[in-house]
């Protein structure tokens, strides 16, 4: 019991923790589960959210294309759902019987050679992983070998956010065009529509999640996570110490790839389709602005500013329809302009040292506890307060 | 090229800059356990000799051999790897980190992507930290926040975090700009320290700390080499004085 009382205090995981609670008990107890698989929905963005705190944040790299690869994670696992969807039996109507609906329509008689694999689920959760940070190595070991950096390289995940769209909407016949996928119906003959189902998924969705904020808090923590950081202020240095720079952004730019497809596949699990509008320019910077408000140094952070915002954006597009967009971006700026930080960096500067000096002698026992000589730089009171690196990082993400 | 017992030999080294030729065909050769320094006006290439070398900078023509290894077409990190060190004009440190991480990553292990995600602490690394902090004087400051440090102390943590990978060549620009008196007199031991198992560039104006450390003074003038040996010969080559100490 002390064992994970430490683990919980001194590790600064305090607020993962109580994240977990929320997700794990609060919401499924409060919600009826129409509510809590529109959370499940939002949570799927989560993925993306941290995803940019590893890349954005830590790697100080922006990327407003991150749409492209959530979407191929969703429009992989969408593809099986498909095929499985299309027996012979349900599509005996067509004059094609057994391929997806989309692709008789469009005068296809049989198959394309590159759906075949995604009749198999273990091929198919592969692909969902492996085919976004394929793409993403591409990408980003092309650019960041050329030192394509900051805005043009912001610039260039947009477009390809847009080529992708514009594929899938044009290829209609192989890829359901702008309607996207729809009609997925099971999962090796499981229902996903149910009640029953959609609870199961969204507790794999939040433990899938929380297993994601673990093993980026670890990397975090390794020495990976100081050289991203220490990359993002003083690239030179890193690289004239004997680091190839390049490959480090290559690694964030995947990791945050492969999250995203995470996302993206519990997105058409939970919600049922795929569709192009979820993969372009927009989805891509709204995925940008859930993690600022967040805070883009916080993983937890990102996950409560991605619900915030998704339910803002329910609540108001739901009762004034017209004014959302106009909120949204002030929020943004608001954000960007008041605190850059994010409502973790609001956490930390302005509720934390009240919670503080309630406790007169919590701050003092911090320093005590921890051995580790470099994480002793959390509790400097002489360090400035908007930084949240070193060992104030795990306060803050925590 | 001819290979020779240098640890740096530089031949005909060569840059332009929009046919504005910054470094014109220059040699210079550093010996083992040297301490070079390069003097000459500003503009005259100092900086950008030492881009060269450490690849910041690729040269038009000409050749930079490091024990006999060519440079000029390895990237940055490979020449790092090779073991050549390289400390910037402004203090260049990780000013959000704590002196001793900025001293641990420095250290030349878990390089690689997933070298760095097993990267372990251990005494080997904690050893070394401790040695080098010992030699540049900042024992006593290991947990503090290097942002913190003084100018002085920062330039010094780049020269500890250059000495945690054991570099065969250390060039230094200009390390002791902006420094007060008694913190040049410990830059001048710690220089000379540090020279006695590696070879040793080193940029610098002030003549007094010139002549106090230096074993043979390199004087650079347009892209050219004007002059080169000890530093009474240099300080008494009337082409010198023309074009640099006598102004």
């Amino acid at each position: 019991m002390n064992a994970i009382k430490n683990w919980v205090t001194r590790g600064g995981y305090a607020s993962f923790v109580i994240l977990a609670l929320i997700l794990l008990v609060a919401f499924p107890l409060l919600m009826d589960i129409f509510r809590l698989n529109l959370v499940g929905k939002y949570l799927t963005y989560g993925f993306v959210a941290i995803g940019l705190v590893m890349l954005w944040g830590y790697g100080g790299v922006l990327s407003l294309g991150q749409g492209v690869f959530f979407g191929l994670g969703g429009y992989a696992m969408a593809m099986f759902l498909k095929l499985e969807a299309s027996d012979p039996e349900s599509t005996a109507i067509q004059s094609t019987p057994g391929i997806p609906d989309f692709m008789d329509w469009n005068q296809l008689t049989e198959l394309p050679m590159w759906w075949l694999p995604f009749k198999s689920l273990p091929l198919t959760l592969i692909a969902v992983i492996a085919v976004p940070t394929l793409l993403a190595f591409i990408i980003s070991y092309a650019m960041f070998k050329r030192r394509v950096g900051g805005v043009y390289f912001a610039i260039i995940t947009q477009a390809v956010a847009l080529i992708l769209t514009v594929l899938i909407i044009g290829q209609q016949g192989f890829t359901g065009g702008v309607n996207g996928m729809t009609d997925l119906k099971t999962l090796m003959g499981w229902d996903i529509r149910d009640d029953s189902s959609k609870y199961i998924l969204y507790f794999v969705n939040v433990g899938l999640l929380l297993d994601a904020i673990l093993l980026c808090r670890w990397i975090q923590l390794s020495k990976l996570g100081t050289l991203l950081l220490a990359m993002r202020d003083k690239e030179d240095r890193v690289r004239f110490s004997g680091y190839d720079v390049s490959m480090f952004k290559v690694f964030a730019f995947c990791l945050a790839a492969a999250l995203s497809a995470v996302g993206g596949a519990m997105f058409t699990l939970q919600v049922g389709f795929m569709s192009p509008s979820f993969v372009g320019i927009v989805p891509s910077i709204e995925m940008v602005i859930f993690a600022a408000i967040g805070g883009r140094m916080s993983l937890v952070g990102a996950v409560y500013g991605t619900l915030l915002v998704n339910f803002g954006k329910t609540y108001f597009s739901e009762s004034f329809p017209d004014l959302w967009l106009f909120l949204m971006s002030a929020l943004f700026i608001g954000v960007v302009m008041g605190f850059p930080n994010g409502l973790a960096g609001l956490y930390e500067s302005h509720i934390k040292p009240r919670l503080m000096r309630r406790k007169p002698d919590a701050p003092e026992a911090a320093p005590a506890a921890s051995t580790e000589l470099h994480s002793s730089v959390a509790t400097s009171p002489t360090a400035p307060a908007d930084i949240g690196l070193s060992g104030k990082v795990s306060s803050q993400s925590a | 090229m001819s290979n020779t017992d240098f640890v740096l030999a530089v031949e005909d080294l060569t840059v332009s800059f929009d046919g504005f030729k910054a470094i014109d065909n220059l040699n210079l050769y550093v010996d083992r356990g040297e301490l070079r320094v390069v003097i000459g006006p500003n503009g005259a290439g100092k900086t950008t000799l030492l881009d060269l070398i450490c690849g910041k900078t690729r040269a038009s023509a000409g050749s930079i051999k490091f024990k006999n290894e060519e440079m000029t077409k390895l990237p940055e990190h490979m020449i790092v790897r090779a073991g050549i060190g390289r400390k910037f004009q402004t203090p260049s440190i990780y000013e959000n980190l704590s002196v001793f991480k900025n001293l641990e990553v420095s250290f030349p292990r878990g390089r690689g992507v997933f070298g760095a995600l097993a990267f372990k602490c251990d005494d080997e690394v904690r050893n070394k930290v401790m040695e080098v902090a010992e030699m540049i004087g900042l024992s006593d400051r290991l947990e503090l926040e290097s942002g913190l440090l003084s100018h002085g102390q920062k330039q010094w943590l780049e020269i500890g975090m250059l000495l945690m990978q054991d570099p065969e060549l250390l060039m230094l620009d200009e390390p002791i700009a902006g420094m007060s008196a008694r913190e040049r007199e410990l830059t001048a031991d710690l220089l000379l320290r540090i020279c006695k198992n590696r070879s040793v560039i080193v940029i610098e104006h002030d003549m007094a700390f010139v002549s106090r450390i230096a074993h043979k003074v390199t004087v650079m003038h347009q892209g050219k080499i004007l002059a080169e040996g000890s530093m009474e010969k240099v300080q008494a080559d009337p082409k010198v004085i023309d074009v640099y100490l006598g102004h």
